[in-house]
């Protein structure tokens, strides 16, 4: 197996990663939404930064987060009435992945295709935890819960992944 | 499409305020080269004269959350701007050596009493803590002081009176010397 990458100080990740974290919300969300998200999706990954152990996929991640933070940003806005962006397009994949160009790896590829109708929450907690194999805390921080919720809701995915599979 | 540059400084500025970062850094110009001033909440940690490696290097000493935060180094900037504009021969800024050994730390701390515009050397500074054949020890104390020209490293020379060596080039240790008006000829004539 390869080593795993060292984590780099976050100025680069950061440096590396800021405009196209921008450019899916601000394509989600609209410009003027997409700053909020934007400062949100990198506070929730400097939160976890220190409990990832490695430096690998990182450009995954930080792009799950901000899908995260564009789902809530979306939820907050129905709950209190607001319309919602026209960038938003209804039916059920609005907040489907953007192709992801990770080194090929089938264990992701399948989770992705796998995991396509969980709710969002245990979506990704399940596919930061199993295909990406991070740490709870990170995953937590990453969807701005805590550990315990991070953990409950990647256990909540796999029994509802199970249950459909018997169903079908 | 790129981030909007007051969205980047807004994002800075609330991870610092909210107490998410290990070190803030900032780049800065100086008649030796632009440098490197990073700072934790002890106080300043590193003066560097190659910034890409010292990212690396303060990561380690002090955890991986290093964020660019300009105003968080503006104390020193100022007291450095000062400094090589010849109004400030004293620094007075609170100093982070946590990562320090303690021999070394006890070697800076000495170093730090060797007054602007003199020269003391690796032997008298040894003596000085204590350990009088330790000349060796001092000189690589010296090369891994990690905050320079604040720690006056620069100050140091060879019996001799040569300058010897400078983790940041003997041009930079010339240079701040002569800023300060040392007159090493005289000294060792």
């Amino acid at each position: 197996m390869m080593d795993a990458m060292a984590l780099p100080p976050f100025e680069r990740f950061y440096a590396e990663h800021r405009d196209e974290v921008y450019r899916l919300l601000a394509r989600r969300l609209g410009r003027q939404r997409a700053e909020d998200a934007f400062q949100e999706t990198f506070l929730r990954a400097l939160r976890a930064y220190p409990a990832l152990r490695h430096g690998d996929y990182l450009r995954a991640w930080v792009l799950t987060i901000a899908r995260n933070v564009a789902v809530d940003a979306f939820r907050r806005e129905k709950t209190t009435g607001q319309t919602v962006g026209a960038r938003l397009q209804s039916g059920s994949d609005s907040f489907s992945h953007e192709p992801v160009e990770l080194p090929r790896r089938p264990a992701y590829a399948e989770l992705e295709h796998l995991t396509d109708e969980l709710p969002p929450t245990e979506r990704a907690a399940v596919v930061l935890r199993y295909a990406y194999d991070l740490p709870y805390a990170a995953i937590g921080a990453a969807l701005g819960s805590s550990e315990d919720a991070a953990r409950q809701a990647a256990s909540a995915g796999v029994r509802r992944l199970r249950r459909r599979e018997n169903t079908t | 499409m790129t981030v909007p540059t007051d969205l980047d400084r807004r994002f800075r500025d609330a991870a610092d305020r909210e107490g998410l970062v290990d070190v803030a850094y900032d780049l800065a110009d100086s008649p030796v080269g632009e440098l490197l001033l990073a700072v934790t909440d002890r106080g300043l940690c590193r003066i560097a004269y190659r910034p890409d490696d010292a990212l690396d290097e303060l990561a380690g000493d002090f955890g991986v959350r290093v964020l660019r935060v300009p105003h968080r180094v503006d104390q020193a900037r100022r007291e450095l701007d000062e400094y090589f504009e010849g109004r400030r021969r004293e620094f007075d800024l609170d100093l982070d050596l946590t990562p320090v050994g303690a021999f070394n730390r006890e070697a800076l701390r000495e170093l730090a009493r060797v007054p602007y515009g003199q020269v003391t050397t690796y032997g008298a500074l040894a003596a000085r803590v204590g350990h009088p054949k330790a000349a060796r020890a001092i000189g690589g104390a010296m090369n891994r002081n990690p905050i320079p020209i604040v720690l006056p490293c620069h100050r140091v020379v060879g019996a001799n009176g040569k300058l010897v060596g400078y983790a940041g080039g003997l041009d930079r240790k010339e240079l701040l010397l002569k800023l300060e008006g040392a007159m090493l000829d005289t000294l060792f004539p």
